[in-house]
């Protein structure tokens, strides 16, 4: 009896060890450092440790123009990735899925930009963008358009629209500016592949006998869309959007690539809120600053996250 | 009843305009997405003085193949290449071995506080990595690590995806496969490394490729925790290559070019294992 309480235990001890390299890793390296973070946030942390500062960082940045700036370019750049990215894969996938001849190369296609280093494809986007010597401008001057600045152009794209037609307008209104949506136009090429492949596994997910059942009650085309596939796509629809949004908060690598990370881009236009902690971090070596302003970043995600999850997150039909 | 000739099983496929409608659509984007691969390619072979035309040439008028040659001689390559290999080899490793060992624990065994811990290690999954750069500079730099191999792979060498992914594998051995191993004097470890391992190639080989393309793809963790330039990885050479001040894309493009050229080979020759990867990433995970 004794005895076989005493092999339980150490049965039960050993499957520590077998938690234990993980666990170690993510204690020291994830978990310490996220309140090492706030604890380094409290202070005027230089390169060494300084005077401690309590929340001077927090309050510091929030009256920090620059960082609300950085908000509203992660916050255009979220809103133009997100909805663009979904409306696309979902259209590609849902074509996709019911050609017959060609899927697997369109799909080879399709998905190859997503496993292509971001530096290296920026990069050569960045080319394609150029404002002197860019194939895009070329391309603009069949379509009878002037060319454009792209990735140095810092006035809003609603702005240069607007402009175009000879309507003025305020500067709340102007939008994003043309180099950050340039941006957006890379992030959704070099990232629709992977949503598509989710969309397509998702849609093969889908029993065929549903759609059988609503032809026979005489459903058509229209209405196996609208009353079938959307509903049981709604937890991949969910997938992709919270992937995207978390993926769309903390982009950095194109913005750092395609745009001059020390300024922030065209008037700062690009400076995004991970350049922003960034630059206050590797430029500027704020090391308390930037580790308060990530503690915000991370408030507001976390709660972006909830939110999804509250408000979407029962609206998503599971089988 | 007399049975019906049974229909023809086979669809036929008639061309209708919608269909050709739909490929052609589908064939517009395809070019969309391979135009920049395209574009990268041939401003590669072209001299500076072409790639600053415009109008642009589609076709190089001469080909220049010694740009490449010039790109790699630009900066240390070969030693990025090998920077690179050999911390996304390393990563995937320790990755597999930490992650199957947590996953077995927590599909196979009993014991106090394992949901509570379980729901820690999917905790930090929310932790973005903006939070911890700095903190973990620190630590790094405390350590005596910073500029080190040891930086860019230790601080990766766990990843609770992989736990999830290989746990809900391990679920799916069935229990009495177990029972009936430890019958034979099979022992625990032996169980995970002879039996539940070689079961669960698909899950492995997803993790694999989910963890070296993240790390042959990473530039903002190597960049804050490596300064000199022999411990440079891939994307933070290319990156400091393309910041040079002189403007030569044609340089840059056969560095781009040269950059993504063994990832994108991988992805051809095993696309399905790429791609079933990420579908089940999305639809298990």
């Amino acid at each position: 009896m004794l005895s076989a309480v005493r092999t339980r235990l150490a049965r039960q001890g050993t499957s520590y060890l077998y938690l234990l390299p993980a666990f170690a890793v993510l204690l020291a390296f994830h978990f310490l450092p996220l309140l090492y973070a706030f604890y380094v946030s409290l202070f005027n942390w230089r390169i060494r440790q300084g005077p401690f500062l309590g929340l001077q960082n927090y309050a510091d940045i929030l009256t920090d123009p620059d960082f609300w700036d950085s908000l509203k370019v992660t916050f255009y750049f979220a809103a133009g990735v997100i909805p663009t990215t979904l409306v696309l894969s979902f259209l590609i996938a849902y074509a996709l899925f019911r050609v017959t001849r060609g899927r697997a190369v369109y799909r080879l296609v399709y998905f190859l930009p997503y496993v292509t280093a971001t530096v290296a494809v920026a990069l050569v986007w960045r080319w394609i963008f150029h404002a002197q010597y860019g194939v895009l401008n070329w391309m603009l001057g069949f379509a009878g358009l002037p060319p454009q600045q792209w990735l140095l152009e810092p006035r809003g794209v609603v702005e240069l629209a607007l402009g175009a037609a000879g309507v003025a307008v305020p500067e709340w209104a102007a939008g994003p500016s043309l180099a950050l949506v340039s941006i957006i136009i890379f992030t959704v090429w070099h990232g629709l592949g992977f949503a598509i492949v989710v969309m397509l596994a998702g849609l093969s997910n889908i029993p065929s006998e549903l759609y059988d059942a609503a032809k026979v009650d005489g459903a058509g085309e229209w209405s196996l869309l609208r009353h079938v596939t959307i509903p049981m796509m709604s937890p991949t629809l969910f997938f992709v959007s919270v992937v995207s949004t978390i993926g769309a908060f903390q982009s950095f690598n194109s913005i750092y690539v395609m745009t001059d990370p020390a300024h922030g881009g065209p008037l700062g236009t690009t400076r995004n809120a991970t350049m922003y902690i960034f630059l206050n971090f590797f430029e500027f070596t704020k090391l308390g600053y930037a580790s308060a302003a990530a503690f915000i970043l991370f408030l507001i995600i976390m709660g972006l996250t909830l939110f999804q999850m509250r408000v979407l997150g029962p609206r998503v039909h599971y089988q | 009843m007399a049975t019906q000739p049974a229909a023809p099983s086979r669809p036929t496929l008639r061309i209708t305009p919608r269909r050709v409608l739909v490929h052609v659509l589908l064939s517009a984007g395809a070019l969309l997405m391979l135009f920049p691969f395209y574009w990268m390619v041939s401003t590669s072979f072209k001299s500076l003085e072409e790639a600053s035309q415009f109008p642009p040439t589609l076709w190089p008028s001469h080909w220049l193949p010694q740009n490449y040659v010039e790109a790699w001689n630009n900066a240390p390559f070969g030693r990025y290449l090998v920077n690179t290999l050999f911390v996304a080899v390393a990563q995937t490793i320790s990755v597999i071995i930490t992650g199957a060992l947590a996953a077995y624990a927590f599909a196979r065994m009993e014991f106090p506080g394992k949901n509570a811990i379980f729901l820690a290690f999917l905790g930090t999954m929310m932790i973005p990595l903006e939070v911890i750069l700095v903190p973990n500079f620190i630590i790094l730099k405390q350590l005596g690590w910073y500029n080190s191999y040891f930086a860019l792979i230790v601080p990766w060498s766990a990843n609770v995806f992989s736990i999830f992914l290989l746990r809900q594998f391990f679920l799916s051995i069935p229990r009495e496969l177990y029972d009936a191993a430890e019958m034979d004097g099979c022992s625990r470890f032996g169980f995970l490394w002879r039996i539940a391992l070689p079961m669960s190639k698909p899950a492995l080989v997803t993790v694999s490729l989910l963890v070296f393309l993240g790390a042959w793809n990473s530039l903002l963790w190597p960049l804050i925790v490596t300064g000199s330039e022999d411990m440079r990885v891939l994307q933070v050479g290319l990156s400091a290559f393309q910041s040079d001040a002189r403007v030569q894309y044609h340089l840059w493009m056969a560095a781009a070019t040269f950059t993504l050229l063994p990832v994108v080979g991988l992805y051809l020759f095993a696309q399905r294992y790429f791609i079933e990867s990420v579908a089940g990433s999305g639809v298990k995970g």
